[in-house]
């Protein structure tokens, strides 16, 4: 039963996850097909974080299956470095390492961690940082560079090793309104460049435009999902409603 | 420092260049004339009215002061070695409490909360009286002085200390570093060495340095186990000059002197890296 690209790179089956005492999911499923572009919204604590976070194992799940191009996830013998280098990751505090260049960022992971030469990962490294539009700032440590900066070359970082599904944490929420733009305009690009791409956000009209599929979560399960033309008119559990009415 | 020198004294934000460069930081040429004044003649005071044939007190003292300073760089050395040799052992120790094997982790965190928390002068004791006065090494034997000795005695407590300078700025580091590394598929020991450590050698560099003066300042202990440091030659000198009290607060008066000079510049730059270091992060 090996995994064909005609199978889902995502697969959450019945997922829960509780913090001691504290269940977080309460069974969660979903599926993403290669090239899918999903948000996930909800009410904060609801659990968005912790639910991708599973995907790439910064969190272990009690019971359920988590299939990554048919890896198993919750499997005490999982390679995680193998999990990790399919899976990549932007958070909301972009969490760049302080002491070391835009390119340096962007560079490290190849090299050290797929071992790629030095000469070919800084070219790549390089066409990331024009890519996400930042030429001209590879040399620049991430305290000098704006949030919006911060948070493309994280992206750039991620890219870098070639993953095949991204996962984006609320990766717009720390930023001032002026820099949010930018950083959507680079995911955009990335999803038409037919990443696949799991995003949780509370930006409503970039979810419309870009999604194929929004999911509503709130207290650990997923409440309802849809496409955008229809989830957002067609709403029809109350709380996805309230939830709604009052972000919109 | 250069442009970036940044000072909290008012006085020297004055626009005009200082005339003369400080010999220490915030503390002039000048500072130490009433200084050394206030130690050497405090005492003399009390026995001028009291004629003699003596020779003043502070002549004897500029006869000792070459054989007092030999005796002052000799804590020195006592101070770099134990703090080299603490060092070291202190951050394997600090890394086995950061260790993801329980039981290194437990054994590591006992051998510094043990150390930590004993009186550096027991360990001093400790150490003199456990180590052997010569080792065997294939057939050859070599001995253990008194000074070596002193030395492996203090680095004990400054690798406890060191262990825990090590552990704090680990865990010091935002939890979002270990989750960017984790996600780019870094392997612990390499988010350890090529991004954990290295932003945390700046955050332990303030305390390091506080520790290195309290060490140097507590190297006149070895004098209570007979190492021939500033203290003990101080001691002899005072005895071969007959025990004349009138010398008693000069000569003790230039050992603190000697200890000012060396440490107080430490600290100020240890406050110096503190301020910046909050600033940058
Ligand atoms: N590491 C953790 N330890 C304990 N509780 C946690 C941890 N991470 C998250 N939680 C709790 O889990 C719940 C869901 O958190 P999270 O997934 O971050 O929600 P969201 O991202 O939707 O705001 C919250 O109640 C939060 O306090
Ligand atoms: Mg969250």
């Amino acid at each position: 039963m090996s995994w064909t690209p005609a199978d889902p790179m995502v697969s959450i089956r019945d997922v829960h996850k509780s913090f001691g005492d504290l269940e977080v999911l309460k069974g969660v499923s979903l599926d993403v097909m290669k090239g899918d572009v999903i948000c996930i919204i909800g009410p904060s604590g609801s659990g968005k974080s912790t639910l991708i976070r599973c995907v790439n194992a910064l969190n272990d799940i009690q019971s359920g299956s988590i299939l990554v191009e048919g890896l198993e996830v919750n499997d005490p013998k999982l390679d995680k470095l193998k999990l990790r280098k399919r899976v990549g990751m932007v958070f909301q505090q972009y969490n760049l390492f302080p002491h070391k260049t835009a390119l340096q960022n962007v560079m490290m992971a190849p090299v050290r961690v797929l071992k790629q030469d030095k000469a070919a990962a800084e070219e790549s490294a390089r066409a990331l940082i024009k890519k996400v539009r930042l030429e001209g700032k590879e040399n620049s440590y991430p305290g000098e560079l704006s949030g919006g900066q911060q948070q493309r070359v994280a992206i750039a970082r991620s890219l870098a090793m070639k993953p095949d599904v991204m996962l984006f944490d609320e990766v717009t929420a720390a930023l001032d309104p002026e820099t949010v733009g930018e950083v959507l305009q680079t995911i955009k690009d990335l999803a038409e460049d037919g990443m696949t791409c799991i995003l949780v956000t509370h930006e409503m009209g970039f979810a419309r435009e870009v999604a194929d599929r929004i999911y509503f979560t709130d207290g650990g399960v997923i409440v309802e999902q849809g496409p955008p033309a229809t989830f957002f008119k067609e709403a029809k559990d109350p709380r996805t409603k309230e939830f709604l009415s009052q972000i919109l | 420092m250069g442009a970036a020198y940044k000072t909290d004294l008012p006085v020297m934000m004055a626009p005009k260049a200082p005339e003369r460069e400080p010999i220490l930081p915030h503390l002039r040429a000048w500072h130490i004339v009433p200084l050394v004044a206030l130690c050497l003649l405090a005492s003399p005071l009390a026995f001028a009215a009291e004629h003699d044939i003596r020779q003043p007190s502070l002549s004897v003292l500029v006869t000792w002061a070459p054989l007092l300073m030999k005796g002052f760089i000799f804590n020195l050395v006592i101070s770099v070695s134990a703090m080299a040799v603490g060092t070291f052992a202190g951050a394997i120790l600090g890394l086995g409490q950061l260790s993801p094997s329980a039981p290194i982790r437990k054994v590591a965190w006992l051998i510094t909360q043990f150390f930590r928390n004993a009186p550096w002068l027991v360990l001093l004791f400790f150490a003199m009286f456990l180590l052997p006065f010569q080792i065997s090494f294939f057939g050859l034997s070599i001995p253990l002085p008194d000074w070596f000795k002193a030395i492996i005695g203090l680095s004990l407590p400054v690798m406890a200390n060191v262990s825990e300078i090590v552990r704090g700025a680990v865990n010091s580091l935002p939890s979002g570093q270990w989750e960017a590394a984790n996600s780019l598929a870094f392997s612990r020991r390499q988010t350890m060495w090529l991004i954990i450590l290295p932003q945390c050698v700046k955050r332990m560099l303030p305390p390091w340095m506080n520790l290195y003066s309290i060490l140097t300042m507590a190297t006149v202990l070895a004098s209570i186990v007979g190492v021939n440091e500033v203290m003990t030659l101080t001691g002899q000198a005072l005895a071969s000059e007959g025990g004349r009290p009138d010398l008693l607060a000069p000569f003790y008066g230039f050992v603190l002197l000697l200890f000012f000079i060396y440490c107080y510049p430490i600290a100020r730059y240890t406050v110096r890296l503190e301020k910046k270091f909050a600033v940058i992060g």
